[in-house]
């Protein structure tokens, strides 16, 4: 799922500081998993705005909301008439939500409540760590099931970097070297073999650098 | 011959090389420039210069390996991954080659993190296997990485680095075996310090016959001072430094530990020279170019052979 994390609160404070009427606007999927903009964020963060505001005496009034999907018209639609009553939307939904939201609502102001971070799962509870960067073109046949250009600080295809010692990557003791754990798979699955082969450039105009990228499916249309 | 280059004519003959290392200024001071490459010029057979080592913005190797060949050495040029893609290094390498480059080492690069732009994107659109492949292609079947043809093909004699002390030790070999098949002649290690180590590593690099395919230069440095010992031994990754090392720079007082520190390396460089397959060292006198001549010396490596 889409990970984010709730920006810090002096950013949050600065961006609304033009506006009265402020609504935080969670997510019920991705950012609710990860806890970054779930109804239960959306509390949170209104209970420490208002604190914040009441301190200054800006005066500001929040009001809070959740919907199940921010990325989704009917979903955003419900949300309409409260979206309409204010002066910002705070969306702590990720930058999908928020641009779904700046689409339906084109007279309304939208703010980044959360920085979108990865495509990613937890390992474990209060750890979240990446795991895909939607390049568009997946090579996980190819190196047992774990992704270098996601994994790999420099995504290298065609084995460990010189960096590699005890299986961590030398940009961050705490990271694992994805070529350590794809090695030690492949030994697991007997296929170390395949390390042999020169995986050529990678074809990246699948990714962004073909520009922004869309799907058609001619079956699924009305 | 692939590239005709002074390198490859020493490795060629048999002869045992020896290559070392500029590192460009950080600044637009061709006088830097100057002063190291006097400090180099006659000792070495090549003088490899580093991309933006350590991912620190520095004056560009092709820059200063044209400077290097109006000045009479014979110059390695590193290319990195990290700060160019596909397109930009295909275009120096045309250029370097056009100007009288002929050595080339073929990078990933340090990671953007370690250097003075660690908010710069990393561009990593190939990897050093990639960039290797590429530039046999370039080389050999005069094509470009997207298969067009160029009517003049850049000749390079084509290098690659390996580490034998970075992890999984065990895959190392193979990975020296793939670089030597995406186009490597020539390698350079990684500083060597733990020499057993390396005679293992050696080993396995002869059980696979890759010493016949390619001439291996073990990468060797002297170390100026216990703290820069500990430095590499703790701080540095993939660096194998044993205790014995550092042990031996203390035990010798403050005053002597430069000149002990040459004389250690001068030791490595004569223990490598017996481990078969190794073709040559590449000395990696970081900010101290003034040791070359004196290592050298001391290793019983010079007059370098005139070719």
């Amino acid at each position: 799922m889409i990970k984010a994390e709730q920006k810090p609160i002096a950013e949050i404070m600065e961006m609304i500081a033009p506006y009265k009427k402020i609504l935080i606007l969670g997510c019920g999927t991705c950012v609710t998993v990860c806890f970054a903009g779930g109804e239960k964020e959306v509390g949170l963060l209104a209970s420490s705005l208002r604190i914040a505001s009441a301190a200054t005496g800006q005066g500001k009034t929040f009001a809070e909301a959740t919907v199940q999907r921010q990325c989704e018209w009917e979903f955003i639609d419900a949300v309409a008439d409260q979206i309409k009553r204010v002066d910002a939307v705070l969306s702590l939904g990720c930058g999908i939500g928020v641009q779904a939201l700046a689409e339906r609502y084109p007279d309304e102001v939208i703010l980044p409540g959360v920085n979108t971070t990865f495509l990613g799962m937890a390992v474990q509870p209060g750890v979240f760590e990446e795991r895909c960067v939607a390049c568009g073109d997946c090579i996980l046949g190819q190196t047992a099931g774990i992704c270098p250009i996601a994994r790999c600080a420099k995504n290298l295809l065609n084995g460990p970097c010189g960096g590699s010692q005890n299986g961590k990557c030398e940009i961050n003791p705490d990271l694992d070297c994805a070529w350590q754990l794809i090695y030690d798979r492949l030994a697991r699955l007997g296929q170390l073999d395949r390390l042999a082969t020169i995986m050529p450039p990678k074809d990246w105009s699948k990714d962004r650098d073909g520009g922004p990228r869309k799907i058609v499916r001619e079956d699924l249309r009305l | 011959m692939k590239a005709g280059s002074n390198l490859e004519k020493v490795l060629s003959s048999g002869r045992f090389a020896a290559t070392g290392e500029l590192g460009p200024p950080k600044s637009a001071d061709r006088e830097v420039v100057r002063h190291k490459a006097g400090l180099l010029k006659g000792y070495v057979d090549a003088v490899n210069i580093t991309d933006n080592q350590t991912a620190i913005v520095r004056m560009s190797s092709m820059t200063v390996g044209i400077m290097l060949l109006q000045l009479g050495l014979e110059p390695t040029m590193q290319m990195t991954c990290r700060d160019r893609n596909r397109l930009a290094i295909q275009s120096d390498l045309l250029g370097a080659a056009a100007l009288g480059v002929k050595n080339l080492l073929c990078l990933t690069g340090d990671h953007q993190s370690f250097g003075n732009h660690p908010t710069a994107r990393g561009v990593y659109d190939l990897d050093s296997m990639q960039l290797l492949t590429m530039v046999k292609a370039m080389r050999d079947e005069r094509k470009f990485a997207c298969g067009e043809e160029m009517d003049v093909e850049p000749h390079f004699f084509i290098g690659a680095a390996a580490n034998p002390f970075a992890d999984p030790f065990e895959y190392r070999p193979l990975r020296l075996a793939k670089k030597i098949a995406a186009g490597a002649d020539f390698i350079q290690t990684q500083l060597i310090y733990n020499v057993p180590k390396f005679a293992e590593y050696m080993k396995r690099v002869r059980d696979l016959r890759l010493h016949e395919k390619c001439y291996i230069l073990a990468g060797v440095g002297p170390i100026k001072s216990v703290g820069m010992a500990r430095y590499m031994q703790k701080s540095v990754p993939g660096m194998d430094v044993p205790e014995e090392i550092v042990a031996r720079l203390k035990g010798v007082p403050k005053e002597q530990r430069r000149q002990e520190g040459i004389k250690q390396c001068a030791d490595i460089i004569r223990q490598i020279r017996e481990i078969p397959g190794v073709a040559g060292v590449h000395i990696m006198a970081i900010e101290w170019e003034e040791a070359v001549a004196h290592l050298l010396e001391l290793a019983g490596l010079l007059p370098r052979p005139q070719m």
